[in-house]
This record gives structure tokens, C-alpha cells and sequence, in this order.
């Protein structure tokens, strides 16, 4: 009797959790499009592949060609001669609406500094839709991005990845089927926030053991959920803090761990070794290029600045080269932004990168790095089955740049989101703009 | 014997002098001068200085003659506003020379003697092409003690990124902080950082004149030190510029009166909003230093941040110097993006390129000692294998004051260490 009780409160708990699931899922709903044929263009599509000349047919929403001499019945033709194509841009490190703009002490949402483990918190549940950060973005190219939690935290909580169609909510703009990602920090953050309180962690030591203890408390949750699901005693009472901890160990919730230093970065796939987890990307990474072989071999990203360095100590040893290294090691290279501006010109950052490997005798052409800002974190944040590349079938996210996107002087023309014009460079009629742009000089997107 | 060692004592001067020379030849050189752009120029430096620059001069005998061909030559970089040499690390380790708080200076704090040459900010910045930069001090938010700093934060200086005698200018502007930023200086309130401003002027003028009484102790105290106040007296005589740290419009009026009314002549730095008035700042002869990339408001006073505000400055005749969008220290050396989007924007080349290296030598008043590529002029001149705003552009090679700067810092020494795939050995034990 009791057995069966147990069985059906954990079925009660499953039934929540499923409740949960539909409660905060993605309502997101494409602009309206048609069918688009984008002809003549230099076509780079994300799969390492460069076609010149190239055609893209996009219908529904959906990539249905990439080849040469397309037709299409009643569809609208761009004429791309002379221009670039690539898939839609995805930075898979953003703050916009947790640390929206402007940046007041109001708008300070993303650091949930009251405890070094915050796994219960969704960083979805600060995103301020308004922030105008996100059309400044997509003027950029960027079509997809990670909003991730700040850094204050050992375990900050999830992210959300969203598709940068600003809507009412949050839930308006999540990515269908994205699975969530969750916060981690190494490093100077949580032992400076929490060691200058007096409080644990108070060195990098500290901080390596506040992981493990939250790890030793999610075994053990996922255990005794285990037994109860096997009829073996009472199920523990949900906790959310858990529940986002478990589904790291489940293989449901990916990692993306803030970590610069070498020494960390591998400490920390130890760490990932003791407790049976995958860690999917270390973010920021400034020395990342130490350790290529270690990232290639654990199958885990690097996503990192062009050319930050210094502004604190575990960002000393910063160097240009360090994607096109991880990429010449065959790891995960990826160019990420962690700032309203950099997100702009995520394409700019990349070049840096190539010009800085080619001054080394390292050639990277354009049809490789473009990975780097398209497939690769699309990787990361597992929606690479859907986007990321321009392929048939695949999300019709894709860019239209009035040049080479590795030259400074090039802008995107044209941004479509499932196969939607969401963007289009000078054209008002067509572009977004947030409420809280509304009635000021500037207007939408600049 | 005595004729002997004359000859040797002559020689022994006349060699380094030859060697000294140096051409640097078949380049298109964009001399920003008079001269405008020079396709197969020659550049000639001797004794660090740029003897001529043309086409059709002839190399001296013995000159180390450096072969441009097919390349871009322009003068050095200048560094328009940031922390050079002041800051190695700026988060939890140091050094960070460039902020002072507590009560014994405002305006006195003089960051010059801070400036450190061998900081691996330099080598890192100088390889990219920075020759000059203007090293600012910069308003110090509270610290763990609650010890803050002030709306006048003191003086900037100039400085080049070679190895020897490295400061061009001391005392080169007095660095203010207005507006909201400002106001966290001032009991909170934006009004109170323009009355400490004021305050210190009239202290000034006040001192100024009655100098005498004042030493004899018949004049009321001050609230700054003497430093302040003699640090003060070239601000007034409009000799030397006010850096001010200012967005919102409203603001960049009232400080277009002030300017008018003590004869003080301001910069503007940042200037978010500073588009909705060029004509303005362009008529008050107020040059502006920015990032043109800070088109989002970082709180209310920049609300009508744009992409665009440098163009429409210049547009309107407003001298325009560029820093790295980021205003990250360490990475002086992207203005190089910052003017290159400039120009994706619609500004001429030209003009972009004034705007990282004459411009700002205009503003701190060495334009006749750098900036461009004119003869007397000190010779900082960089070798570029193609557009220096492309991104995937970096300098072949860096002259500054006519010395050829090792092409190395410690970034490219980790790059190359780490580069080594065949060394079986662990990276201490490579080079």
C-alpha cells in the first residue's frame, strides 16, 4: 500500500513536472513569410562548405535548396549577386534582458548573488523582452542567441536560448525545443563575491569544493527519485535546485561553464569525470589554446573573445589566436560575445581571429570560421538538428551581407528568421522596435 | 696622436648618424598632411625625426632602406583617452595608477610619473600600431572603504610607446566627470557636479588673483589644495583642454555655455547624445572623443545613443577622435575598427584615419610633433601589408621616433610557445 502510494505521488511529481514543462515552454510563432529565392550570392553554409554563385530557396519557414539555377513558383527573388550568404548569426553568450539596456540598477537581473548554488533559477524568469540590445542584435545578423546567467554564482542556474524575434514574454521568444542550458563559474567571480562576505568560497579550492557538494546532493536526489520510481521508498519532496542538477546528469540540461585559466578548464572536466556529466562549452576560455587536445578529446567547446585580455588576472594570458588554435586542434571553436555591442559584429570578431591565425602562416578561409559564429554554437546549445548550417530542411535563419562578412566595411542587408524578413538594413517599414525605443531620437534599429 | 683620436672621436660620431638614416621606400603612403596620399613614396628619417616625404627623393648613401612595395604606410596610431601604462590588471590584482581618491587632490592628481613603459599593455598595443597615447586619469567609484573620487579627476598626459623618453606631455588636459556619472561625486546629484566644477574655477580665478593676499593669509581658505589650484590656472587660460565625461544633450548645452563663460576650452568624451547638437559643438569649436560603436544607453543620459553619431559629427565640422568602442585599455590598438566602421557607416577613408591619429594630436596640442607624416615631424610611421582598417590587418612593422620596435610582446611569445604542436616537452621547457 504504501509502495503504491509512493508510486503514485511520483507519478503526481512526474505529472508536475510535465505541467511545468508546458507552463514555461516556447509559444514562440515565426513572423509571417513567403517564399523567398535569394539568387547569385557567395554562399558560405556553415557546414565548411563555400558556393559561388549559389542559390537559396526558402519556403514555410524552411531551407528547401542551396544549389545552382533554383526556380521557384511565385516566389519573391533577391538578387544577391555581389553579396554573401550565410546562416543566421548565434552568440552563445548573451546578458540581453537579464542586463538589459539601459544598464540601471533596476535592470540588474542576472546574478542571483544571495547563494554560490543557485541551479534553481531560469534565467528565462528575468528576460526583459524590451531590451533594445535585441534589435541592435539582429541588425547584426544574430538570429539565435543563449541568455545565460551571470557569473557571481559556482552554479548560476539555466539559460535560455532564444530566437531573436523580441516578443511580449519570454516564452514568445524561446527556441522550440532548445533544451536548457546551465550556468557555471570558475574562477575570480563566486570566491571574490562570496570570499569577501566571509563566506564559502573563498578561493578556487573552495570553489571546486562547492561544486562537488552540489554534485554529492544531486546524486543522491537522483537516486532516491530512482528507487521511488522502482516502488522503493517515499520520493523527496521537488526541489527545483535538484530537478536543474539532475537533468545535467541526465544528459537533458547542457553545461556551459565560465572558465578562463588552463589549469581550471581542466580541473573542471575532472570534476565533470567524478560525477558522470558532460561539461558542452567553457565560456570566455582566454586560454583555451593550452589546452586544445584536452577540449578535443572531452568533445567540448571553447567559446571565446577575438581579442579580450587582461582586464582581470585570469584574463592575462589572452592571445587573438586562441579560437584558430582549438580549431586547428580539431575542438569546438566558437566566437561569442557577452556584450550588447561586441553581438554585433560577431562576424568582425571572427576576422580579427583569421587575420591574427594568417599572420602565422595558419590559413583559415571564410567557409571554416564562419562555423565558428553559426554551426559550432549551434552545437553547444543542441539545436543544431534544426539550425546553424544552410541546409535543406533546416530553419530558414539566414543572413544577407553586402559583402564579404569578414570585411569591416561589410553590414547584413537583409535578416531572415524563419524564412521570415525580420531585418532588412534602412528599410523601417520592415524592423522592430522595442517599446522602450519608442519615442526616442534614435527609433529602431541603429 | 692628438689628430688621431680627433679622426676616431668624429668617426665615432659620424657612424651612428648614417646609421641612423633610415628610407622607407615604394609605399602608398597616406601622409595625412598636406601632401594627402603619395603612391611609390619614400619616407626619410633621420635622428628619429621624418626628413621628407615624396615621391622621387633620393636615398642617401649607407641609409637602412626598408622596401614598402605594395604596402600601406600611414603614421602611428594615437590613443585618443585610456589608461596606457597606468593599469596592468585592472580587477582584483594592480596595478591601477590611474584613480585617486580621498581628500588630498582633485585637479593636482597628475598621473604622468605613474606611466609605466614596460607594461605588457605596451608591447601588446605598439605591435598593432599605437605610437602615442594619451593616458587619462580616470573617476574613481567608491571602494571597500567607501573612499571615492571626484568630479575633477586631474590631468592627463602624452606619451609615446617607445622605449626612450617616453613622455611627450605632461599636464596635457584636466579630466572631468559630469552628468550622471558625474553625479556620483557630487552628493548624487547632477547639479552638484557642475557646481564642484564651478566651484573649482572660481577658486581658481579667485586665487589667481589675490595670490598675494592669500599667502599672506588674508584671503578665506579654499576647498582645494594649492595643486589643485595651480593645476587649474592653464584650464583657465584655455591652454590647456578640459576632458569631459558627458552623454546626455542637455548636458553638452550647459557645458557649451561654460565653456563660454570662463574661457575654458572642453572635450567632450563619450558624447552619446552629442549628434542632436554637431552644429552646436561644431560652432563652439568642441572636439569629441568616442567610440563610434556605443550605439546602446548605458543608463538614461545616453538614451539617444546611435550608430552614426561620429559621422554626423564630422559631417557637421566637428573634430572627431576615435577610441576603441569597448574603451578597453588593453585594446587601445582596435581603433583601427572603430574607424573602419566608420567608414562601412559612410565616412570617407580619409577622414577616418585623421580621426586615429592627427585629430587626437590636435586635441592634446602635439600636432606639430605628431599625427602625420610631414618633414620635422617625429617619425612614427607604420608598415601595413594592406588596409590597416581591414580586421585581418596587422602591421608588418612600427617606427616610433624613427626606431624600428621589436615586432613582439607577450602575447605573441604564448602564441608561439603554444604553437610548438612537435615539442613533446611541457611549456616551461619551450621557449
Amino acid at each position: 500500500m504504501l509502495a503504491a502510494i509512493g508510486l503514485l505521488v511520483s507519478a503526481c511529481d512526474k505529472a508536475a513536472e510535465d505541467e511545468a514543462a508546458t507552463a514555461y515552454s516556447s509559444r514562440y510563432e515565426a513572423l509571417p513569410g513567403g517564399t523567398t529565392l535569394i539568387t547569385g550570392a557567395t554562399v558560405l553554409t556553415g557546414t565548411g562548405e563555400r558556393l559561388d554563385d549559389a542559390d537559396i530557396l526558402l519556403r514555410d519557414g524552411k531551407i528547401v535548396e542551396v544549389g545552382m539555377d533554383l526556380s521557384a513558383d511565385g516566389a519573391d527573388v533577391f538578387d544577391a549577386s555581389g553579396k554573401w550568404v550565410t546562416p543566421g548569426i548565434i552568440d552563445v553568450h548573451a546578458h540581453l534582458g537579464v542586463y538589459a539596456s539601459p544598464g540601471t540598477e533596476s535592470h540588474s537581473d542576472g546574478n542571483e548573488m544571495t547563494a554560490p548554488v543557485t541551479a534553481q533559477v531560469w534565467a528565462e524568469h528575468s528576460v526583459w523582452p524590451q531590451d533594445p540590445g535585441f534589435v541592435t542584435a539582429l541588425a547584426g545578423g544574430v538570429t539565435s542567441m543563449q541568455i545565460l546567467p551571470g557569473s557571481a554564482n559556482l552554479i548560476g542556474g539555466r539559460s535560455v536560448t532564444v530566437k531573436n524575434v523580441p516578443g511580449r514574454n519570454v516564452m514568445d521568444m524561446k527556441f522550440p525545443g532548445a533544451p536548457h542550458g546551465l550556468k557555471m563559474a570558475c574562477g575570480e567571480n563566486p570566491k571574490r563575491v562570496y570570499g569577501s562576505r566571509g563566506q564559502a568560497p573563498g578561493t578556487r579550492m573552495g570553489n571546486v569544493a562547492g561544486y562537488r557538494a552540489a554534485w554529492i546532493e544531486a546524486v543522491d536526489y537522483r537516486d532516491k527519485l530512482a528507487k521511488a520510481e522502482k516502488g522503493q521508498g517515499e520520493p523527496p519532496m521537488r526541489d527545483l535546485k535538484l530537478e536543474t542538477l539532475v537533468g545535467v546528469l541526465n544528459g537533458e540540461i547542457l553545461v556551459h561553464n565560465h572558465c578562463y585559466r588552463a589549469d581550471e578548464m581542466s580541473i573542471m572536466l575532472d570534476v565533470a569525470k567524478e560525477f558522470g556529466y558532460k561539461v558542452t562549452a567553457f565560456h570566455h576560455a582566454v586560454e583555451a589554446y593550452k589546452i586544445a587536445d584536452l577540449l578535443a578529446e572531452a568533445d567540448t567547446c571553447a567559446a571565446v573573445w577575438a581579442d579580450w585580455w587582461g582586464f582581470k588576472m585570469e584574463a592575462y594570458d589572452g592571445i587573438r589566436e586562441n579560437a584558430a588554435i582549438v580549431d586547428l586542434a580539431d575542438a569546438c571553436a566558437i566566437i561569442h560575445s557577452d556584450s550588447a555591442i561586441g553581438m554585433q559584429v560577431l562576424n568582425q570578431e571572427t576576422a580579427k581571429v583569421m587575420g591574427a591565425a594568417a599572420r602565422v602562416g595558419v590559413d583559415i578561409p571564410p567557409e571554416r570560421a564562419i562555423r565558428w559564429i553559426t554551426s559550432n554554437p549551434a552545437k553547444s546549445l543542441g539545436i543544431d538538428a534544426v539550425t546553424g548550417t544552410l541546409e535543406a530542411d533546416k530553419m530558414a535563419d539566414v543572413v544577407i551581407w553586402d559583402g564579404d562578412p569578414f570585411s569591416v566595411y561589410t553590414r547584413p542587408e537583409r535578416v531572415y528568421i524563419d524564412g521570415a524578413l525580420a531585418f532588412e538594413r534602412g528599410n523601417e517599414a520592415v524592423n522592430p522596435t522595442t517599446d522602450f525605443t519608442l519615442g526616442t531620437a534614435t527609433g529602431g534599429a541603429q | 696622436m692628438r689628430q688621431i683620436i680627433t679622426a676616431l672621436a668624429l668617426l665615432a660620431v659620424a657612424l651612428p648618424v648614417l646609421a641612423e638614416t633610415t628610407a622607407i621606400v615604394g609605399g602608398k603612403v597616406h601622409t595625412v598632411g598636406p601632401q594627402g596620399t603619395l603612391e611609390n613614396a619614400t619616407i626619410l628619417i633621420e635622428n628619429g625625426r621624418i626628413q621628407a616625404v615624396g615621391a622621387g627623393i633620393s636615398v642617401p648613401n649607407g641609409a637602412n632602406t626598408i622596401d614598402a612595395s605594395g604596402k600601406i604606410v600611414t603614421p602611428g596610431l594615437f590613443s585618443p583617452v585610456g589608461r596606457l601604462g597606468l593599469v596592468e590588471v585592472g580587477s582584483s590584482a594592480g596595478p591601477v595608477d590611474s584613480e585617486q581618491r580621498g581628500e588630498m587632490f582633485t585637479a593636482g592628481f597628475d598621473v604622468a610619473d605613474a606611466y609605466n613603459p614596460r607594461s605588457t599593455l605596451v608591447a601588446v598595443n605598439r605591435i598593432e600600431g599605437v605610437t602615442r597615447a594619451a593616458i587619462t586619469p580616470s573617476p574613481a567609484y567608491p571602494d571597500d572603504a567607501g573612499s571615492y573620487g571626484h568630479v575633477l579627476s586631474g590631468l592627463a598626459a602624452v606619451v609615446n610607446l617607445g622605449d626612450d623618453d617616453v613622455l611627450d606631455r605632461r599636464g596635457a588636459a584636466m579630466v572631468v566627470t559630469l552628468g550622471e556619472s558625474g553625479s556620483a561625486f557630487a552628493d548624487g546629484t547632477r547639479t552638484g557636479a557642475w557646481l564642484v566644477l564651478r566651484n573649482a574655477l572660481d577658486e581658481a580665478l579667485d586665487y589667481r588673483d589675490h595670490k598675494g593676499d592669500f599667502e599672506r593669509g588674508m584671503r578665506r581658505d579654499y576647498m582645494h589644495s594649492i595643486a589643485d589650484l595651480e593645476a587649474l590656472q592653464s584650464v583657465l587660460t584655455g591652454t590647456t583642454p578640459m576632458l569631459v565625461n558627458i552623454n546626455r544633450a542637455s548636458d553638452i548645452e550647459i557645458l557649451i555655455g561654460l565653456a563660454a563663460e570662463y574661457g575654458v576650452r572642453p572635450v567632450i568624451v563619450n558624447g552619446a547624445e552629442a549628434w542632436m547638437l554637431a552644429s552646436e559643438i561644431a560652432t563652439a569649436r568642441i572636439p569629441v572623443i568616442l567610440g563610434p560603436a556605443q550605439n546602446l544607453p548605458g543608463n538614461f543620459d545616453s538614451l539617444n545613443a546611435r550608430r552614426g553619431n561620429a559621422n554626423i559629427l564630422i559631417e557637421a565640422g566637428v573634430t572627431v577622435a576615435f577610441a576603441d568602442s569597448l574603451s578597453l585599455t588593453h585594446n587601445a590598438r582596435n581603433m583601427t575598427q572603430s574607424a573602419g566602421n566608420a567608414v562601412g557607416d559612410g565616412l570617407e577613408w580619409d577622414a577616418a584615419l585623421r580621426a586615429i591619429t592627427l585629430s587626437p594630436a590636435e586635441i592634446y596640442g602635439v600636432s606639430d610633433d605628431v599625427g602625420s607624416l610631414e618633414p620635422g615631424k617625429a617619425a612614427d610611421v607604420v608598415i601595413w601589408p594592406a588596409d590597416p582598417f581591414e580586421l585581418s590587418t596587422y602591421p608588418d612593422q612600427v617606427f616610433i621616433n624613427g626606431v624600428a620596435i621589436p615586432m613582439k610582446s607577450r602575447q605573441t611569445l604564448l602564441r608561439d610557445r603554444y604553437m610548438q604542436t612537435s615539442s613533446d616537452l611541457p611549456p616551461a621547457y619551450r621557449d
